[in-house]
């Protein structure tokens, strides 16, 4: 789906919810970075890849780790290979320029063509790490001292942001950004983005299974709630497996592919058994 | 433009900033989006709010500032006549999807008897009009747009299917983000959160960051011989112990000191963490267990563990009197101490400098001797996220001695 000209709309396989579609589209308008947070699985990290196919852009990710430093995504000066190259003779170490190697976010300026660029998780990282940008992407612009070079970005690139509120992004850095939260999809969102993935799954096993998963996620004190990407798998096993759809509702299918913890298992299914009076329920995988 | 929601905002606590502000009126007089009340409260919500956990507060900015807008009133003729007619109306479709939308719209005629929908759809109409006269001032807004006002179609066809139908300002009124706010009761992962805060980083661990000038250093001592030294990277040596009490007075919030305790022991991020449990106050002894029957004497703390800790206890802080401050006043039956509950607080205190109190009652029933004698041993903060965050702060920042009590 190629709408350049009309700003994103979502693509073939990504449903964006109409107010996310008119963020994005301000956002790139006014060239400010885009900060997107919300629970595990709900699509923070395939928006970016739907903007830049929807725009037809290049997409270039900056997966950030705990390691990663803010100066990783500029450029790395590898002076230990220089050093070492000054040892023989047979390499010319006065180009420094050789030693230099543009990280994610130079590489994202110093492109020809305007291009996505995704900032993964970024509060896996240091605290610090996010206000170690904020001139650069700001300006998006930085200078490298070694070559006394300025690095400017041709086109400034589509700036997406990811974080899952592990850490609090500092304010000043917040400050320069938009923000969106995006709520886990409802019952509604949910069938749509289903069938996204799977178009010609039988409808009435979706919304079955899709009340069962709404039902699974309401239960109290689980460690982890399965989340969309659990649920497209349930499907596809549940589909795969041939299962009746009045199953769905009695007991629950391969439960594995929802719950990935021993002790939420355990407790899941002292909770239906103690619902269902009990001996409905059985437990599979 | 709209100044004063700037005032408002700021008034119910979201910490909007003039940078912000600015950037969000050059969107707007950019003509970057459409003007209604949804983009305004979407892509305003986008510009001038960073964290879910302000949404709430938002959103009554937005009703209080916005909410006072009289829209005009649908009215009914001409509704019923737009809705004679929608194709007409409907936003820019492509060919297929007039052709599906058109199909929908025949079957759906065939299934129902449009007289009697209509009818109940000025029922429905008039009921809405009396209750945006009883003051329910947002239901009227979505008849404005042609958009919102399929929202009244009796047969709920929805074009495109788009939450976007519900207009702006109810989303504002459901207030949908309230469990979103810092000052309300905490949860695990939120609690974790908080807890990082307390990391501080030195250096340990493998050697695996280049020392520049110890490499330049040896390498000269070598005469020019190349010799790469590495260092540490920083790690975090934060050392917690949480002290819990488990008396029954503490009952009613045993939920809430779960999850601080299940945070605690999953961040991963502490170089120690201990943790102890105690019955209402502390005497000579602590307990590894919550039912209190692995006994560890109190010294064994100043004992085993340097000052370097930081020490986290949690309770109600409530007691009788003489729990607190006499020999002997020690509530469990068998138990006995030779030394004032106080006596041992302090010695804590004394101890660990970097300690503090979490409380989790509401800081408006704190007025209780108990709780205002421990209140001046250790800081005491209320178990809230907020609450959590200045106990943080405080633990690391420079401690202050305890004020002297009895």
């Amino acid at each position: 789906m190629a709408q350049s000209g009309q700003g994103y709309k979502g693509s073939d396989d990504y449903i964006a919810s109409k107010p996310l579609m008119e963020i994005v589209n301000v956002a790139i308008a006014l060239g400010k970075p885009l900060v997107i947070k919300g629970e595990p699985g709900t699509g923070k990290t395939l928006l970016a890849h739907s903007i830049a196919e929807a725009l037809e852009k290049k997409l270039m990710i900056w997966n950030v780790k705990s390691t990663t430093k803010a100066k990783d995504g500029l450029y790395v000066y590898d002076t230990v290979q220089r050093l070492n190259d000054a040892r023989f003779k047979d390499k010319d170490i006065t180009d420094i320029r050789q030693y230099i190697k543009l990280g994610k976010l130079g590489q994202a300026f110093k492109a020809e063509e305007k291009l996505v660029l995704l900032i993964d998780e970024i509060d896996k990282a240091d605290v610090e790490f996010p206000n170690d940008l904020l001139n650069e992407l700001d300006e998006m612009s930085f200078h490298i001292p070694e070559l006394d070079e300025e690095v400017v970005a041709q086109q400034r690139p589509i700036v997406i942001i990811t974080s899952n509120s592990e850490k609090e992004l500092p304010d000043a850095f917040l400050r320069r950004c938009i923000f969106h939260y995006i709520e886990f999809p409802d019952q509604d969102m949910m069938e749509r983005i289903v069938k996204v993935h799977y178009p010609d799954m039988e409808a009435k096993l979706v919304k079955e299974a899709i009340k069962r998963f709404y039902w699974i996620r309401e239960v109290d004190g689980l460690r982890k709630k399965p989340s969309t990407s659990e649920l497209l798998d349930w499907i596809k096993a549940l589909a795969l497996g041939g299962i009746n759809v009045d199953k769905i509702s009695s007991e629950i299918p391969f439960l594995g592919t929802l719950l990935k913890n021993e002790l939420d298992t355990g407790r899941f299914v002292r909770l239906s058994h103690a619902q269902s009076g009990g001996g409905v329920f059985k437990r599979r995988y | 433009m709209f100044t004063d929601f700037f005032y408002v905002l700021r008034k119910k606590g979201v910490p909007v900033t003039v940078t912000e502000w600015v950037s969000f009126m050059e969107a707007l007089c950019g003509g970057y989006f459409q003007s209604s009340l949804n983009h305004l409260y979407y892509i305003g919500r986008a510009f001038l709010v960073k964290s879910e956990a302000y949404y709430d507060m938002f959103d009554l900015a937005f009703q209080e500032y916005f909410g006072g807008i009289q829209t005009a009133n649908v009215e009914l003729d001409k509704v019923m006549e737009w809705l004679e007619n929608p194709l007409n109306r409907l936003p820019k479709l492509s060919p297929e999807e007039m052709a599906e939308f058109q199909k929908k719209l025949e079957e759906f005629r065939k299934e129902h008897d449009m007289e009697e929908l209509m009818r109940q759809f000025r029922e429905r109409l008039k009921e809405q009009k009396e209750r945006h006269d009883g003051g329910g001032k947002w239901i009227g807004t979505g008849g404005t747009s042609p958009f919102g006002a399929y929202g009244y179609h009796p047969g709920g066809i929805r074009v495109g299917g788009e939450s976007w139908m519900q207009s702006a300002a109810k989303v504002a009124e459901e207030r949908r983000f309230k469990n979103y706010r810092n000052d309300l009761i905490l949860d695990v992962r939120q609690t974790k959160m908080a807890l990082k805060k307390l990391r501080e980083l030195k250096r340990e661990g493998a050697q695996e960051e280049l020392d520049i000038p110890e490499t330049i250093d040896k390498t000269a001592k070598e005469g020019g011989e190349i010799e790469l030294v590495f260092s540490r990277s920083r790690e975090n040596s934060v050392r917690l112990i949480l002290l819990m009490d488990t008396g029954g007075s503490m009952l009613p919030y045993s939920e809430l000191c779960e999850r601080l305790f299940s945070a605690a022991t999953q961040s991963e991020h502490f170089k120690e963490f201990k943790y102890y449990f105690f019955h209402n106050v502390i005497y000579q002894e602590v307990y590894e267990d919550i039912g209190n029957y692995k006994k560890v004497p109190t010294e064994k703390l100043f004992s085993q563990f340097h000052k370097g800790y930081k020490v986290v206890l949690v309770g109600d802080a409530r007691m009788a009197y003489s729990e607190l401050f006499d020999v002997n006043g020690c509530i469990d039956y068998f138990s006995t101490n030779d030394r004032p509950a106080i006596e041992w607080l302090l010695r804590i205190k004394e101890h660990f400098p970097h300690s503090v109190w979490l409380n989790p009652t509401h800081r408006n029933f704190w007025g209780h001797y108990t709780v205002d004698a421990i209140g001046k041993v250790f800081p005491m903060y209320e178990l809230t996220l907020d609450g959590l965050k200045d106990a943080i702060k405080s633990l690391t920042g420079r401690p202050k001695p305890a004020a002297m009590v009895a």
